[in-house]
């Protein structure tokens, strides 16, 4: 007989915990459900964690030096970067080494164009001391530090070993210091000559513009979200192919056609100068700059907003309306203070998504945005496609992708993320 | 009840046509009055134009012809909101977002009221629907009844003068509707408000009203007190659409002091009382209520006809007998009568003669 | 276990019945990756109708020869190169080269030699730039200016661009440092020979973005070479840089009221690589197709539909009227002898070097 003080756990007829059989009887059920959904779960893994995985590993994965450079590597953590001093002939050797059976197996160059990220100039050094080294006997030609540096001075400076060296270890911070506008110097973190500070102009410029072409979006969206919620059935679907249209027509097409539209002889100016509210010789300028990318981008990310804010406003009855105005509101009270808070939800919801998607986009403001309206993503673009600097896009990516998470967390603070809706 | 005087007309239609598509007329021709303090429900089959008459009066439809007065006034336009009018609506519209507090204290807000008063006046309301612990509670933590309250208290917190309820009972289950309905009427008639209440439910219009309007394709058939509806249907819709009734085709055979005789199709000869039939000749459906067919033949009246019916079905109902008759040539003949201790039982197969005293028997509209 | 023995079974099931699709379609199908638009028509016209006539083969294009280095390094990476051939400039071929993901090339016996006999090495001579590298054409990037908006003295040195007093209004220039701060020095007063001396300091570095700083108000910077031909033709600009082939089509195919700046033309080599690990089928294609296109008579044909220099001595003189409008093609290559005496040449090594650098300075100096 089991004691049954009052706080006692429960038992089933057999006398097993009530909790236990519970979660036996419920296990096969979740086997089954899990075996159901594994295609997706498969898919899933496979196509999002994937690569936001590698792109989390490459952020600071840099095991190209050591492994091109072993014997280097192993060889200059003997040598103190800070005393001023040339390394010793041993690692000159090491590197003669390490650099000829690069050159031999054709890898020397990814190690170049990596190093060349950190030091100028580090790219032909290596590959003209890449030509020159496949022809050395490594036992016999020696010793190396004269040799390297007849063939290129860059061998004599005291810089290319500190890089070198800085830049050795398997796994690095550089490249998330790089993101953020500084640098992995042999002292350790540093900021960037100011010269080269962008990154984090353009982060702060991505997330300010995604909130202007939010809002706008918000603006421009609520009242075709209402109409669109309160038309009869025939011009809601009418109006809903217009709002869909242009996910019909290219992104290209359209962001081109914004181009017509703004520029100085565009359509836009022509028509202010007509009307002769603008003179000839100060058109305005609306397309190369921030003004253009957020006009583009608005109009591209609309539908992202009204859909969501569509599909809640539906499921507001109009009685609600109706019974603020029986009560004594004005139109204008019982669409503040009774519809607008209901729609709230459709808002976050349209919100969240246009946000995260404008934080994303690097072709409409490559192509509208000019100088003063590319975002960080057309950065991210360039060292994916141009530069080839992975690691920094990488490092990149993951802030901004924290970044959203950061948002999307302060706004579950904020509004609460059950406040977020996307359809009835 | 039934005050009909123009002078004390608070609410009152005049010709008040509506059409939402332009081509058919959902509302032909009402005219309507209801003095201060009635209790009136538009009663009808569902899309005989009750909400549409509801909504007009509200504002929140435009009457297409014709004119509403409240007051002597005519509102036909001043916006909704200034009409004062209190409504409950069928699913009650309480705000979702806000409180019970909350929802009660917008009426009272808008009208700009000082916060004090505010909370008077809430608190009142709740203790009238005995809802005053629920203030902090959302609507969605609410039984249907509990909103129902709750919609009710907003609807008088402002202390309108005409309250509107459109089907308010709908949604909730037999025994909770018939509980509110009494304590509707009671407040109504304690806070002395005038209420236009619409309905499907007859049950709901007999038991709650002191005037009934029956609607059907978009006109007031009958306007009458619940008694009067039910003794005196003046047409065959009336007759059908409020409590169960036994009809009889035939045709007007002689019209003479206050005596309509009927042939009816069968080829018997009957007498009623001619309620809208005004020539010999005239095609007619004569109504009679299934408790006042009589069985015994002493109890008629000395020259009243009587039938001969074949007894089809007997049904034994506690307090009362249910007798499905043919009678001239209707199979589902009703005849209700009460379980007293003298009453006979009938056995189907027999044939057995039934009559009814003439103004018991109606003769209506074809 | 048995678990990720089922996925990795499932997995590389479909990726060999998948290869065998490919395999079965790549007999008589290559994909040759080229840059799109009249360049594409070009080669199509020039190249590509008469190979699949004369062998069957269908050629399907892609246009992604703006990120091939990438998408190489990403094949080459998934170890699934879905490329044949690759159209690339000289610094992309070079660097694909020395990655080992371009498969080195043999002139004398993989291209075709001169018809006189002339081998393959000697004809291209100087234009093979790297051992991976088939060179095909010659082009430039330059100017064009609106000939009704630059007032009465039409320009006829590059340092009009930066020659606000003179030719006022807007000007276009691409949003990178290759090329803007080369032509930015020589305006600065420095000698062609010394700018990448110059370039390769910090001073020099300042010195050729504080002369873009005189212009940085009137310029539009744009990021490809199709905007510059519209900005023109739209009047946005005045004058603006992109490559000698848009120019010309602008100005004789479409008429616009433009004139080209031949003088600080920066030319460049355009050419084809072979990615490196192709089955040997595919290699014997490519290499068939690379030997067929890039033959005497075949780069003088493509002469006829866009205005950039084959790349062959051996060509030069076959090279003869546009097929459309019919004048004489010779005069508007970037080799002709008037033009090529203007010309500016390309430092391939700088830019391997101080690209990155100078492309963040670049990029800073353009969000201030
Ligand atoms: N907003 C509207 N637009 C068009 N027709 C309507 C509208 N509202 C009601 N109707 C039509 O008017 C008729 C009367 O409707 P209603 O007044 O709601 O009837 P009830 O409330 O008696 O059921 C119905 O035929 C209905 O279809
Ligand atoms: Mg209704």
């Amino acid at each position: 007989m089991v004691n049954s003080s009052p706080n006692s756990i429960l038992l089933s007829a057999d006398g097993t915990p009530l909790k236990k059989s519970l979660s036996r009887s419920l296990r096969q059920q979740k086997i089954r459900a899990l075996l159901l959904i594994s295609p997706l779960l498969i898919f899933i893994l496979v196509a999002f964690i994937m690569p936001i995985v590698s792109m989390l590993s490459r952020s600071v994965e840099n095991d190209l030096v050591s492994q091109t450079l072993p014997a280097t590597v192993s060889a200059i953590q003997s040598w103190d970067a800070l005393s001023g001093e040339l390394p010793d002939e041993l690692v000159y050797k090491a590197f003669a080494q390490d650099i000829q059976n690069a050159a031999k197996a054709k890898v020397h160059t990814k190690v170049a164009l990596r190093l060349n990220y950190e030091k100028s100039g580090i790219a032909s050094l290596f590959k003209k001391t890449a030509r020159k080294a496949k022809k050395w006997d490594i036992e016999t030609d020696g010793p190396f530090k004269e040799k390297l540096i007849k063939v290129h001075k860059g061998w004599g400076e005291v810089e290319v070993w500190q890089t070198i060296k800085t830049h050795s270890p398997r796994y690095t911070s550089g490249y998330f210091l790089n993101a953020v506008d500084m640098r992995k110097t042999v002292e350790g973190a540093d900021f960037q000559p100011e010269d080269k500070t962008i990154l984090i102009k353009l982060f702060q410029r991505t997330l300010i513009m995604s909130l202007i072409i939010t809002f706008s979006c918000i603006l421009l969206g609520y009242p075709v979200a209402w109409l669109l919620a309160n038309l009869p059935m025939r011009q809601a679907n009418l109006l809903m192919i217009l709002v869909l249209l242009p996910f019909w027509t290219s992104l290209l097409v359209r962001t081109s056609a914004w181009k017509v539209m703004l520029q100085q002889q565009g359509v836009i100016n022509d028509i202010l100068v007509q009307l002769s509210l603008v003179s000839d010789d100060a058109r305005l300028i609306m397309i190369n700059n921030e003004i253009g990318t957020i006009v583009a981008m608005t109009h591209i990310l609309l539908p992202f907003m009204i859909l969501p804010m569509y599909s809640v406003m539906q499921t507001i009855p109009p009685s609600y309306l109706r019974a603020a105005k029986s009560l004594g509101a004005t139109n204008w009270t019982a669409f503040w203070r009774v519809y607008f808070p209901q729609s709230i939800p459709g808002i976050g919801a349209g919100s969240i998504l246009v946000f995260i998607l404008a934080i994303g986009y690097y072709i409409t403001p490559e192509i509208v945005g000019g100088t003063k309206g590319v975002f960080i993503s057309n950065r991210i673009a360039y060292h994916i496609l141009k530069s080839l600097n992975w690691g920094l896009a990488a490092a990149l990516g993951t802030i901004l992708l924290v970044a959203v998470l950061i948002l999307y967390w302060t706004y579950d603070k904020i509004v609460g993320i059950d406040n977020v809706k996307l359809g009835g | 009840m039934a005050k009909d005087s123009q002078a004390e007309a608070f609410v009152r239609f005049n010709r008040v046509q509506k059409s939402y598509d332009g081509e058919t007329l959902v509302v032909k021709d009402l005219n309507l009055e209801i003095p201060k303090g009635e209790f009136l429900t538009m009663l009808g089959p569902s899309g005989s134009g009750k909400t549409t008459c509801l909504m007009m009066l509200a504002g929140f439809e435009t009457a297409t012809h014709g004119d509403i007065m409240l007051n002597g006034v005519s509102i036909n336009n001043i916006p909704p909101h200034k009409r004062g009018i209190g409504m409950v609506f069928q699913n009650y519209a309480l705000f979702p977002h806000m409180t019970v507090a909350e929802n009660l204290s917008f009426p009272l807000e808008v009208r700009k009221l000082e916060k004090s008063v505010r909370e008077e006046k809430v608190a009142r309301a709740l203790d009238m629907v005995e809802m005053g612990g629920f203030k902090g509670r959302r609507p969605a933590q609410l039984s249907g009844g509990q909103q129902q309250r709750i919609a009710l208290a907003r609807a008088l917190v402002f202390e309108p003068e005409l309250v509107l309820m459109d089907e308010p009972l709908g949604a909730l289950d037999k025994q909770l509707r018939e509980k509110m309905q009494f304590e509707i009427t009671a407040l109504a008639h304690r806070l002395g408000i005038t209420v236009v209440y619409v309905t499907h439910d007859q049950t709901e219009a007999l038991t709650m009203s002191d005037r009934v309007a029956v609607f059907n394709d978009g006109r007031i058939q009958q306007l009458a007190t619940p008694d009067q509806l039910y003794e005196e249907p003046e047409n065959s819709f009336v007759a059908q659409f409020i409590g169960e009734n036994n009809t009889l085709n035939g045709v007007v055979k002689e019209l003479k002091s206050g005596i309509a005789t009927v042939k009816l199709d069968s080829g018997d000869i009957i007498d009623c009382k001619p309620v809208n039939v005004s020539e010999v000749g005239e095609r007619t459906q004569v109504s009679i209520r299934p408790e006042r067919v009589e069985l015994n033949k002493s109890k008629l009246p000395k020259k009243a006809h009587t039938l001969t019916a074949e007894v089809l079905e007997f049904i034994y109902m506690g307090d009362t007998f249910r007798t499905r008759l043919k009678v001239a040539g209707n199979e589902d003949f009703i005849v209700k009568t009460r379980n007293s201790s003298n009453q006979v039982r009938l056995t189907p197969g027999e044939n057995v003669e039934i009559g009814w005293s003439p103004e018991c028997c109606r003769a209506l509209d074809a | 276990m048995n678990f990720t023995k089922t996925i990795m079974t499932t997995a590389s099931a479909a990726l060999i019945s998948s290869a065998a699709f490919a395999g079965g379609h790549m007999s008589m199908e290559m994909t040759i990756v080229s840059w799109g638009g009249a360049y594409s028509a070009s080669q199509l016209k020039a190249y590509h109708e008469p190979y699949s006539a004369k062998t069957g083969v269908t050629i399907l294009n892609d246009d992604s020869s703006s990120t091939a280095v990438a998408q190489l390094r990403a094949m080459n990476e998934a170890n699934n190169i879905t490329w044949d051939v690759v159209d690339v400039e000289a610094a992309p071929a070079m660097q694909l080269c020395d990655e080992g993901l371009a498969l080195e090339i043999d002139p004398d016996t993989m291209l075709a030699p001169a018809p006189d006999g002339t081998p393959a090495s000697e004809d291209f001579g100087d234009m093979l730039v790297s051992e991976c590298f088939i060179p095909q054409i010659v082009y430039s990037t330059t100017f064009g200016y609106r000939t009704d908006l630059v007032g009465d003295t039409p320009p006829d040195n590059v340092c009009a661009v930066f020659d606000t007093k003179t030719y006022p209004g807007k000007r276009s220039l691409f949003s990178v440092p290759i090329n803007q701060m080369e032509w930015a020095l020589l305006c600065d007063g420095v000698a062609k020979s010394d700018i990448y001396d110059v370039l390769a300091t910090e001073e020099g570095q300042d010195r050729a973005l504080a002369k873009l700083d005189t212009i940085k108000d009137d310029v539009i910077w744009v990021s490809s070479g199709s905007d510059t031909p519209q900005l023109l033709a739209d009047g946005e600009v005045i004058m603006g840089a992109t490559y000698n082939g848009r120019l010309f089509s602008l100005i004789e195919e479409q008429k616009q009221p433009v004139a080209m700046i031949w003088d600080g033309q920066v030319m460049d080599l355009d050419g084809w690589i072979i990615p490196a690990g192709l089955s040997p089928e595919r290699q014997a294609r490519a290499l068939d197709y690379v030997m067929f296109a890039t033959d005497t008579q075949r780069l003088a044909d493509q002469a006829k539909y866009i205005s950039y220099g084959p790349a062959r001595a051996s060509s030069a003189p076959l090279v003869g009227k546009h097929a459309d409008l019919g004048i004489d093609m010779a005069p508007h290559m970037p080799t002709a002898p008037e033009n090529l005496s203007r010309a500016f040449l390309m430092n391939y090594d700088f830019w391997a070097d101080y690209r990155d650098d100078l492309d963040a300075k670049f990029q800073a100096w353009l969000a201030k």
